[in-house]
């Protein structure tokens, strides 16, 4: 290594640490005498014996091997290099379960992309056919790495039976030097070759600096779980479903409140809209009326008979003057009626339309008056005009909707439809008659 | 690695353990022993320019992006600017952790920790921008493929969905990286804590790491694996941030180097970022044995080979411009050279291109407070390069009714600031309560751990 003729600083530019000895006394384990268990309530765990130096470590290793033994571990602060040979360890099968993540990871990536934008919502982007591709390529990319990461991780960990908070070396002092400078192995009791003298004499012919018996404390209070663990974990359990318990309650049922506006998406904004309270103005009102005593330009709508169908408060019978009836009226006038009154009055004007049959489905009785019976072919004109501007009854006025021009074609068209419909056979041209 | 730690005999057992427990002392001590005074009036700046980010981001909420100054000619500007400077960052992080693994370049252990850190707190405060960007941040969320009632799915044929999966991709990897390759650190932490609230945190941080060979074996497969995945993913990440302008129409933005150009440029200004924190950090925590003048000379090599990477791509740029004889073109970048923006160029080539050369010399490698205030100018250099290539190539558009200048409010500055108190709010964080270098590989490469072998 290069860097190995390189000047350097002294590692000792803190306070010396006197610590060391007192961390890793070997008081052997436990605090106090009170707390240590008696014999019979603990089983031997294993021995736990610790070596000079890394070299010294894997050969001991090798001998325990060597001498028959599956159910030991080496510990050491860092990977070791040499011991998986000297221990027999297997390699591990990490790179093949990564290469399925992976694969998943690429299969499921181009899987997505097709099922969402080609298949479940074809899509077309940049004239390109719906599925194309090159253009899905950097995200099958990304997940064939992430879902690879993702096996990497959560795979060596499993793998290696973590998380597992605690374990019955924990209990000695002497381990805590594992993760600084100690270099150990631990031989488990219930290995078959396990002899507790013959172990130990194994260890220390390896070369063991020391040897320490690791015992399991049985007594209750060392291996049941404590009570209040389980009452917390019920209370957090029931914590956790009463979200969901919430969420199950919206869903069955309803609400006259207006929904929460967390982010009030320009909903809100500063101004009045029509029909809306308004208190700075003096009617309190936001809509503003005509100003008394104007009319707007363009709305004088002097002509009694064209805008309101009367002459003399008398309702009119015949047509104002700025209607001409000719084909073009009625035709104008049956396309007029097709929108905005077949809904309701039917197409030929006998009140069958689509919203009192609907009425009818659902349980209810309301009907659309028939036009063209005797009682309606004889309103005047006048009042027929004031009916679509108006409305009648349960009908509303169109007059906001329909022109002027257009309400008179509409009349002049439910007239046609009276006639039609009343005509007899004789009436009825040539060439057009149906059998 | 001699230089970490002092064995004079590696075949004597006492010398190499006690090298072992050198290391151990000297980085969990930072942890562990009460932190130096300095750090608090440090944690306290970080935490107000961290405000000015809660801030600048409330008052966005409230009125819209209409508080930057974005407008419809620079509809990209501070905000994709910060997102890729800060997207940039983070890959020396990956760079140091992945690739130089897999070179097996030793010198990286004492550095790999802080680094990664880096990646990650960068990866977080490049992932605000593009959020907040989108104008109503609360609908980020419709980015991720869920069943949703509106029967909606994502268009994956967007470079911006492309980013949306390298970036949340790369979040996670460094994360887990991260993590995994601090647990045993953690452990060594939880073993030296002496309260009770250290010890249960650290404790449940480390899993139960028991350093066993057989723990040690599967975990140091799975390191080499995630680095293996680590490197083609950080080639992916910028390339795939470059594509949200290399695949759009503006000239200025539509050239087939931007990818790499990017690669390059991100470790530059990546590396120019670890050296600004850890010089100074080396020697507030008394680390100079384990990170030392050899590693950051190291640095200073790679900052000036990529630093002229970058320079040789703003040449190649120009020169495939003019060659090209695409009148649109030229145009934008003799406008990115002498338009309204020339002095954006000249930062940005002077604190890029000119001086990294300094690196050159060993003598400026060597002197510490040179190479950190070259270093800020690099960080400077790099966010510029990103503002030139955003706003200068939008300020300019084939239409004279799409010339416009782009002008700062003090709202993207409040969140530039922000998301550099972020960044150190977080960092501070590390360095007060985390393994600042990976104690488990600097021992692992050390001399000491081959003691008493036969072959040595």
């Amino acid at each position: 290594m290069e860097a190995d003729n390189t000047p350097t600083d002294e590692p000792t530019a803190t306070p010396v640490d006197h610590g060391d000895a007192a961390d890793h006394g070997q008081a052997g384990h436990g605090d106090g005498g009170s707390d240590e268990p008696t014999a019979g309530d603990r089983e031997l765990h294993g021995l736990l014996a610790e070596f000079e130096t890394p070299g010294a470590l894997i050969a001991a290793a090798r001998k325990v091997k060597n001498a028959g033994y599956t159910e030991f571990d080496c510990y050491s602060p860092f990977p070791v290099h040499g011991i998986d040979d000297a221990m027999g360890i297997q390699r591990t099968k990490l790179p093949l379960v990564v290469f399925a993540g992976g694969a998943a990871g690429l299969i499921g990536g181009l899987f997505l992309q097709w099922w969402m934008n080609a298949h479940n919502w074809p899509w077309i982007v940049a004239g390109k056919p719906t599925w194309s591709i090159p253009a899905n390529v950097p995200i099958a990319y990304e997940t064939t790495i992430l879902l690879s990461v993702l096996t990497t991780f959560f795979g060596m960990w499993m793998a290696n039976k973590l998380p597992q908070v605690w374990h019955p070396y924990f209990s000695l002092d002497r381990f805590a030097k594992v993760t600084d400078d100690g270099l150990m192995i631990g031989i488990d009791a219930k290995d078959q070759r396990f002899d507790l003298e013959q172990t130990k004499q194994l260890l220390v012919a390896a070369g063991a600096t020391d040897v320490e018996e690791c015992y399991r404390d049985l007594r209750p209070e060392a291996t049941e779980v404590p009570k209040w663990i389980y009452g917390a974990m019920t209370v957090m359990t029931v914590l956790a479903i009463i979200p969901f318990a919430l969420a199950a309650k919206a869903r069955r049922s309803t609400s006259a409140d207006p929904h929460w506006h967390i982010f009030s998406d320009m909903d809100f904004q500063p101004k009045a809209k029509s029909d809306q309270a308004f208190p700075e103005f003096a009617d309190g009102r936001a809509n503003r009326g005509e100003i008394a005593g104007t009319i707007a330009r363009g709305s004088l709508d002097a002509d009694d008979a064209y805008y309101r169908g009367l002459r003399d408060g008398q309702w009119i019978t015949d047509v104002p003057a700025d209607v001409t009836v000719d084909r073009d009226l009625l035709a104008r006038g049956q396309g007029k009626f097709n929108i905005y009154c077949a809904p309701c009055h039917g197409y030929d004007g006998n009140g069958h339309g689509i919203v009192p049959e609907r009425v009818a489905q659902a349980g209810g009785a309301w009907e659309a008056r028939n036009l063209t019976a005797p009682e309606t072919i004889k309103l005047p004109n006048g009042q027929l005009f004031n009916t679509v501007s108006n409305g009648y009854n349960t009908m509303m006025g169109y007059a906001a909707q329909i022109p002027v021009q257009d309400r008179w074609a509409i009349v002049l068209y439910v007239r046609a439809l009276q006639r039609g419909q009343n005509a007899t056979q004789a009436e009825i041209p040539a060439g057009v008659q149906v059998r | 690695m001699a230089s970490a730690i002092e064995a004079h005999d590696e075949h004597h057992g006492e010398s190499a353990r006690a090298s072992f427990r050198g290391v151990t002392r000297d980085v969990s001590n930072v942890a562990l022993k009460p932190i130096g005074k300095w750090w608090y009036p440090a944690f306290g700046v970080a935490l107000m320019m961290l405000g000015c980010l809660v801030v600048a981001v409330v008052h966005l909420f409230q009125y819209g992006i209409g508080v930057w100054g974005n407008n419809n000619i620079q509809g990209w500007a501070w905000d994709i600017t910060n997102f890729v400077f800060w997207v940039g960052i983070g890959h020396a992080g990956t760079l140091i952790s992945a690739v130089l693994y897999l070179f097996r370049q030793d010198w990286r252990t004492s550095i790999n920790r802080s680094a990664e850190a880096m990646t990650i707190f960068a990866v977080a405060c490049a992932g605000i921008f593009p959020i907040l960007h989108t104008g109503r941040p609360w609908f980020a969320w419709w980015m991720i493929p869920h069943p949703n009632d509106m029967g909606m799915w994502p268009q994956f044929r967007s470079p911006l969905m492309w980013d949306v999966f390298a970036i949340s991709t790369y979040a996670t990897t460094s994360i887990l990286f991260w993590y995994m390759g601090m647990v045993p650190d953690l452990a060594t932490l939880r073993d030296r804590s002496k309260d009770k609230v250290r010890q249960v945190v650290y404790g449940i941080l480390a899993l139960g790491w028991r350093g066993s060979a057989r723990q040690w074996h599967r975990y140091e497969r799975a390191y080499l694996i995630l680095a293996a995945l680590s490197t083609p993913l950080v080639l992916s990440v910028h390339s795939v941030v470059s594509f949200d302008f290399a695949t759009s129409q503006n000239p200025g933005w539509h050239t087939t180097i931007l990818p790499p150009y990017f690669v390059a440029g991100a470790i530059f200004s990546g590396f120019a970022m670890v050296m600004t924190l850890m010089i100074p950090a080396r020697a507030l925590f008394n680390l100079k044995h384990i990170i030392t003048d050899d590693h950051i000379e190291a640095m200073c090599k790679v900052t000036v080979a990529t630093g002229t990477m970058v320079g040789g791509a703003y040449a190649i740029e120009l020169f495939t411009a003019w060659y090209s004889g695409n009148m649109w073109e030229w145009f934008t970048f003799k406008n990115r050279i002498l338009g309204p923006y020339t002095w954006a160029y000249f930062i940005m080539v002077s604190c890029n291109v000119i001086a990294p050369q300094f690196f050159w010399f060993k003598r400026f490698r060597k002197n510490m407070v040179f190479v950190v205030v070259l270093c800020c100018f690099i960080n400077v250099g790099m966010w510029f390069e990103r503002f030139v290539i955003i706003v200068s190539s939008l300020a300019r558009q084939a239409l004279p009714g799409q010339w416009g200048y782009f002008s700062p409010t003090k709202w993207d500055g409040l969140t530039l600031l922000g998301s550099f108190g972020l960044f150190f709010t977080l960092f501070l964080l590390f360095v007060r309560f985390a393994p600042i270098v990976a104690m488990a590989e600097v021992k692992a490469v050390s001399p000491a751990a081959h003691a008493g072998k036969d072959d040595h």
